[in-house]
């Protein structure tokens, strides 16, 4: 353990620990832009936005508190003036190369750009010059790549590299025109690209965004944490409802197996929730075609066959298929169905399918 | 499984088999690579050149059906050079001698000619596997859906004990599981044999405190599987079936048969989301709610069991599906009711020991894998830490027996069956999702370009597959990533069923049918003959 001073009050931190771990623990925010902590591997790999840059007692220069390790005795200051000052100068120099188009980004009030210029009132920037004009790429089915919004934060390259680890985007061109690119600056389409939308979860900007049926606001959804309810992996997740009704999105939470990952059935196969062909009342059989029904018709008339089956053929004629689709309290209600009311033990599902 | 996902990413060597894992279980298979980012070596044993073989160290492109000729020969490599873990043997495990015995003969030689790849990269899947202080194993349907899909599992953990991987972190035999909750449906005593926790209906003691729970007599008898149920309904034994959230009327082979089956049942009732192809064919269908409208549990293939929550309400009339049971059960004239999930999980935890510890309250904080036995219990990471779960680990060789059906002269092509990334299952739910149809349209048949050269099919030629069973009209996808001979097609499609062909013959102990071998002729469509 380690012992560091910052804006006068003491911490004990673990060797190793970078300064942002240390202001942490003392319960101090230093805003960040870029940092992430995906699973402790992003961490300090950045330090591309310099928006956490701190002064270390006895150093020349400002340093980043994502990626500075702190040491034993240093001295650590997260809010003179000149961080202040440093921290707007780095805020409007992405705003100089971004559009403000706050009034219709669906990425408003989700933004961290937004935000810290909130933050620290930076209306518009003082480095009128050169902004980047990239072509919009819209052939995702699921999202769009708007680079002229990109900050150059590295976080999809990196999601997209070393946690879902497809590999299709990196960084292309230097300086000024350094931007997130597929090879060859081909359609992402064309990539390599599975769809995942990892990399747009991360996004902390308007660069990447889901393409959704529903415009939305983001202040106009609530969000629930749930369980995806596709492959076995069980990844975690938010669902964002509207209008307290209909599901718009879906965003991934950092579940004990998925750690903030999803695959492209979890991101965006939401659709079929709030589908028009969804069933939405009882259907009963009535010559020959299905018909709309109240649940006691259909109820009465179940209930009225089990019965009558049992007593003719007795209960091995009743069988019951359970599904591996449905909750663990469903399936044990099922099976209690089949056991007590049908009286038989006949009941599988299609698991080994 | 025996260990947990994040596990992966520490083990040393991973052997991938029978599992397309970056398509069936595509978040697995991200920490599959990251493992390897992380210095792990990865084995791939598979039919096609899936993903995950272009990260592979080493990549046998083995024929379907040939899996356990392939573990056997390793396991003949690592006796014979000595690359057991003989301390470990020695005290967790039994009858070593019994799997020597069956394995002396059968050299790399003889299973590099059974699964059509070299000798010399069998010896070199077995060292690498043999020497890796912890090595995972993770597999999928690619093993089970054989007739010999219970060998092929015993066959691994043959493997797994061999080099002692059974008990440790980062190591284990991992069965991904297909569906969400397939763990949870046979957790829950979804299965004719077994009451929840796998607690055995033929066992009196079981049954009597199940009777005592319930408040009812039950039937002592253990029920019929699937397949079975399927069988007899065809045959008019069975004359009242219920279905809740399947579609067996794409997921099951032997279609025809299937659709036969549920035509014969008297009464069919389905409770499912969408009037799927299944839901057509019924007498009484119930509308239920979808997971965004109710509240319950999954539990995941790590024996994890995570909160499903709700978010709106349900769509229409529907009701979420607990809700139906239970007031089918109280017309039924079983009076017990629940006020929410919560209360069903109470009574869970009751009376399934795995599962005793956990509750709504704990579940708040954090998922809890089990077994759980008591609520000051943490879960349990990795199975067999102390021992195996039964006693000593037991050797249990099995020779290598082909699959049910040779080709021949007639069906002279090997297909196998499997997933592809955008789509789930029988699409009810993905089909509906516009981006994912854009993605992945329709059916499809993968052929080698030698094959396709033979049969002057060209890519994108329709064509007609036929097997035993059935024939069906799709589209060939022409790719090197599978070898000649074999033809791969997915499952998911109605127009151009993959299970029109398939065969139903079962594994007599699993009772899962054989999906992934059977023989098939493919031809050029012709439109005038096929339509005339
Ligand atoms: S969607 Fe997924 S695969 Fe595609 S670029 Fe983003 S992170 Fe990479
Ligand atoms: S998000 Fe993808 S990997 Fe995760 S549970 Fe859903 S389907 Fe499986």
């Amino acid at each position: 353990m380690i012992t560091v001073k910052i804006d006068g009050r003491a911490v004990e931190i673990p060797k190793g620990s970078a300064v942002i771990d240390a202001a942490k623990k003392a319960g101090i925010t230093i805003p960040t832009l870029c940092y992430f902590d995906l699973q402790g591997k992003i961490t300090g790999l950045n330090s591309s936005c310099r928006v956490c840059l701190v002064e270390v007692a006895g150093r020349k220069n400002l340093a980043p508190a994502c990626s500075t390790p702190a040491m034993d005795g240093m001295d650590i200051l997260t809010s003179t003036d000149r961080v202040i000052a440093a921290r707007k100068i780095m805020l409007e120099l992405m705003l100089s190369d971004h559009a403000q188009d706050c009034l219709t980004c669906e990425k408003a009030g989700n933004c961290k750009l937004q935000d810290l210029c909130f933050e620290y009132g930076i209306k518009e920037s003082r480095y009128a010059g050169m902004m980047n004009s990239l072509p919009l790429d819209e052939s995702n089915e699921f999202y769009t790549r708007n680079m002229n919004k990109c900050v150059n934060c590295r976080r999809c390259v990196n999601t997209c590299s070393a946690f879902q680890c497809t590999e299709a985007i990196d960084f292309a061109g230097r300086g000024f025109s350094a931007r997130v690119a597929t090879p060859f600056e081909e359609d992402v389409r064309d990539s390599v690209c599975v769809s995942c939308g990892n990399c747009v979860s991360v996004c902390p900007v308007g660069a990447l965004q889901s393409k959704s049926k529903e415009k939305f606001r983001t202040w106009d959804v609530t969000k629930t944490k749930t369980t995806c309810s596709y492959c076995g992996v069980g990844c975690e997740m938010n669902l964002l409802v509207k209008n307290g009704n209909k599901v718009v999105g879906v965003e991934p939470s950092n579940g004990d197996a998925n750690n903030n990952l999803l695959c492209v059935k979890g991101k965006y196969g939401y659709n079929f929730i709030n589908h028009p062909d969804r069933l939405k009342t009882p259907l009963i059989r009535k010559d020959g075609k299905l018909v709309e029904a109240s649940w006691d018709e259909a109820y009465n008339l179940i209930a009225e066959k089990v019965t009558k089956t049992k007593a003719e053929f007795g209960p091995e004629a009743l069988a019951g298929l359970t599904s591996a689709r449905v909750t663990n309290e469903e399936n044990y209600l099922f099976q209690k169905l089949v056991r007590t009311g049908f009286g038989t033990n006949n009941v599988d599902h299609c698991a080994r399918l | 499984m025996t260990n947990s996902i994040n596990e992966v990413l520490n083990s040393d060597v991973i052997f991938v088999t029978g599992s397309n894992t970056t398509v069936g279980h595509p978040v697995i298979g991200a920490k599959i690579r990251q493992a390897k980012q992380n210095g792990a070596r990865i084995i791939v044993a598979e039919p096609r050149r899936i993903d995950l073989a272009f990260d592979a160290d080493l990549f046998l492109q083995i024929t379907p059906g040939t899996n356990v000729a392939l573990y056997n020969g390793m396991m003949n490599v690592i006796i014979a050079e000595g690359l057991e873990n003989t301390e470990y043997i020695a005290a967790r495990t039994e009858k070593i001698e019994d799997l020597v015995a069956c394995l002396a003969d059968f050299t790399p030689e003889k299973a590099a000619e059974i699964c059509g790849v070299s000798a010399e990269d069998i010896r070199k899947a077995a060292r690498l596997y043999a020497k890796a202080a912890k090595a995972a194993i993770f597999y999928s349907m690619g093993v089970t859906q054989h007739t010999t899909g219970t060998e092929g599992v015993m066959t691994l953990s043959n493997l797994a004990l061999l080099c002692g991987n059974i008990g440790i972190e980062s190591g284990g035999i991992n069965p991904l599981r297909g569906q969400n909750n397939v763990q949870g449906a046979c957790d829950m005593g979804g299965l004719p044999g077994d009451l929840p926790g796998y607690q055995k209906v033929a066992n009196p003691q079981v049954l009597e405190k199940f009777e005592k729970a319930w408040g009812v007599k039950l039937n002592d008898k253990p029920g019929l599987t699937l397949c079975e149920i399927v069988h007899n309904a065809g045959h008019g034994d069975i004359k009242f079936l219920y279905i809740m959230g399947e579609n067996p009327m794409i997921s099951d082979p032997d279609l025809h048969h299937v659709e036969e089956a549920l035509k014969n049942t008297e009464f069919l009732v389905v409770q499912d989301i969408f009037l799927t192809e299944t839901a057509q064919l019924a007498d009484v269908v119930l509308p239920a709610a979808s997971f965004a409208e109710k509240d319950g549990t999954f539990s995941n293939t790590e024996r994890r069991v995570q909160r499903v929550r709700k978010a709106i309400e349900p769509i229409g009339k529907s009701k979420a599906d607990w809700v139906i049971l239970m007031e089918l059960m109280n017309k039924l004239g079983y009076a017990k009711t629940y006020a929410n999930p919560a209360e069903i999980f109470a009574e869970i935890s009751s009376v399934t020991p795995s599962y005793a510890g956990i509750n709504y309250d704990r579940l708040e904080q954090g998922s809890i894998q089990w077994p759980c036995p008591n609520v000051d219990h943490p879960g349990t990471m990795y199975l067999h830490k102390a021992a195996i779960a039964r006693g000593k680990g037991l050797f249990r060789p099995t020779e290598y027996k082909p699959s049910n059906e040779p080709t021949d002269a007639e069906y002279p092509f090997i297909l196998t069956t499997g997933r592809v990334l955008y789509h789930y299952h029988t699409r009810s739910m993905t089909g509906k999702v516009e981006g994912l149809n854009n993605l992945s349209p329709e059916s499809f048949i993968e052929i080698n370009p030698l094959t396709a050269d033979k049969l002057g099919l060209k890519d994108g030629a329709k064509v007609s597959v036929s097997s035993r069973r059935g024939e069906i009209v799709t589209s060939a996808r022409v790719s090197r990533n599978i070898k000649e001979g074999v033809l791969f097609m997915p499952f998911h499609f109605a127009e151009g069923a993959a299970n029109v062909l398939t065969n139903p013959a079962l594994d007599p102990i699993s009772k899962i049918p054989e999906y992934k071998v059977c023989a098939v002729n493919i031809e050029a469509f012709d439109e005038v003959s096929d339509y005339a």
